[in-house]
């Protein structure tokens, strides 16, 4: 589903790569956590496969694309394929919780019937039914995330891919997002997750792939955060 | 593409940003208004040549006394005409040229008969002219009016002729003035074009600001770049065309409440030709093309240049 061979990625601005030489491969299903501090290179991993950057050396591939040589008007493609989730939420304040999730879908031009079948199914998925008319700033930070999630999800993406989902929720709140991952991921969706949570990894026991000044320093099938430290 | 999303969100783009909008709108509608006024000159030097170049003429003025001694009406009597050697070596000579295509004689008698047609309604000025006072001429149609110049080399000099008058020069001169409004027009237009370019740049690089949001998710998602960029080109574009229809409607009004009433002597006179409110429609499309054109440039442009996809 993912694989990343010997990927590198050096920004104009500094001088130590990104990601350094970088081999990481994820089957179709897995739900795995990217670990590391600030600056380990997350980010750009995540940012590789959504290709909103193109890798200084090596291949990226997601799905059945090549992601650092395909033209550019494929990359919508690719991108139908992903959904994303981010720490911040990213919803859009002046629409509802329904809107919110349609807006994927108009934007991506798919006809009105379809979505209106396929929003309240997905708000049911993620818990929200009944709240399709709430706007975002009348919801709870975990509603919100639900939101965002639905919205990625909507589309029935191959993979999720979450950048700190639970980074701006109590603890409590994360844990009911992190179910809702699971949910999702039991449906056969690749979820990639990067975190700086400790006790989340830790309960969870799935794949974690721990990133240290751009290298891969660790690769555990079912991983805790805290190993070897 | 669905297009109910795309309307909605031109419109909420222009609404969101009224000011700006309306800076926009109205530059481009100064800007195509000045262009249209320039067309329209255009259009009018057109008809000014047709109608003027029809009656140019060059004419040659015979000296004094071959016009006297080629005189239709001595003392009340009929006289000879066109007889004398010098006249007539003159008349075959200019009816031979290859560039002229007709040639007539008019004698003093004849000048002092169409002088008084002209300033009947000026009697004091009859009074004082005498048919002696003029010289007889022939009255010479060229066959390209653009080369009158060249009759006016040849026979200025001969013997019998005093001068050689070139209606053209003057006309040159006239139609110089109008080249010069219409160029000055399209200097303005040019300059007001430049505003409104860099207007529509400004207003999609803030109004691509502010919806940064929407773009950045909808990019996520996998939008296409139309769907992304085309409500930001459309926004442009509608601005420019509403710009287009006020311009033209600003034509409309200067000429119905200006141009009309300060040209109404020289029109009926018959020395001006009437603008007509056709050349304005006959204009307008241009004026359409050229905002949907401009506005859909620049704006693709800014795109380009200062939006990320």
């Amino acid at each position: 589903m993912i694989r990343l061979e010997h990927v590198s990625k050096t920004y104009k601005s500094s001088a130590r790569p990104a990601l350094d030489n970088v081999d990481v491969e994820v089957d179709k299903g897995e739900f795995v956590f990217l670990i590391g501090p600030s600056g380990s290179g997350k980010s750009t991993f995540l940012r590789l496969l959504l290709r909103e950057e193109i890798p200084s050396k090596g291949r990226v591939y997601v799905a059945n694309f090549d992601v650092a040589r395909m033209a550019r008007r494929r990359v919508p493609r690719l991108r139908q394929s992903i959904g994303c989730v981010f720490q911040d939420f990213r919803l859009l304040a002046n629409k509802t919780v329904a809107e919110n999730v349609a807006f994927a879908l108009e934007v991506i031009g798919k006809p009105r019937p379809t979505i209106k079948k396929v929003v309240p199914e997905v708000l049911e998925l993620v818990g929200l039914d009944g709240k399709a008319n709430r706007m975002p700033n009348e919801l709870s930070g975990g509603e919100q995330q639900r939101v965002a999630i639905a919205r990625a999800f909507v589309n029935r993406p191959l993979m999720l891919l979450a950048d700190e989902p639970t980074g701006n929720l109590d603890p409590d709140t994360s844990q009911d997002i992190m179910l809702l991952l699971e949910r999702i991921n039991r449906t056969g969706t690749t979820v990639l997750m990067a975190t700086h949570d400790h006790s989340i990894v830790d309960s969870m026991r799935r794949r974690v792939v721990e990133l240290s000044l751009g290298r891969v320093i660790r690769d555990d099938a079912r991983g805790v955060y805290g190993v070897g430290r | 593409m669905r297009a109910s999303f795309v309307i909605s969100e031109v419109i909420t783009g222009l609404r969101r940003n009224v000011t700006m909008t309306v800076a926009m709108i109205l530059t481009t509608a100064i800007s195509l208004g000045l262009l249209g006024g320039g067309l329209l000159v255009v259009r009018m030097i057109d008809k000014m040549s047709v109608i003027y170049n029809d009656k140019v003429e060059v004419t040659v003025y015979l000296t004094k006394d071959v016009s006297a001694e080629n005189d239709t009406l001595v003392n009340g009597k009929a006289g000879p005409g066109c007889s004398t050697q010098e006249c007539t070596a003159l008349r075959t000579q200019l009816e031979n040229d290859p560039a002229v295509e007709s040639v007539v004689f008019e004698s003093r008698a004849q000048a002092y008969k169409r002088f008084q047609e002209i300033f009947a309604a000026q009697p004091e000025l009859l009074k004082l002219a005498r048919q002696e006072s003029l010289p007889a001429s022939f009255q010479v149609k060229t066959k390209d009016p653009n080369r009158s110049d060249v009759i006016k080399q040849t026979y200025s000099g001969k013997p019998g002729v005093d001068t050689v008058g070139d209606q053209a020069d003057f006309l040159k001169r006239f139609f110089g003035l109008l080249n010069g409004i219409r160029n000055a027009t399209f200097a303005i237009a040019l300059i007001q074009a430049v505003a409104a370019l860099l207007l529509i740049s400004n207003t999609i690089q803030v109004s691509a600001f502010t919806r940064r949001t929407e773009v950045g998710i909808m990019r996520l998602v996998g939008a296409t770049r139309w769907y992304t960029q085309l409500p930001f080109l459309l926004e442009a574009v509608v601005a420019g065309v509403v710009g287009a229809i006020l311009g033209t409607l600003g034509l409309f009004g200067a000429k119905a409440w200006f141009l009309d009433k300060v040209l109404a002597g020289p029109i009926s006179a018959g020395i001006m030709p009437p603008i007509d409110s056709l050349d304005v429609i006959l204009v307008s499309p241009w004026l359409l093309l050229s905002a949907i054109v401009i506005s859909a440039f620049t704006g693709y442009v800014t795109l380009r240049l200062y939006v990320r996809h």
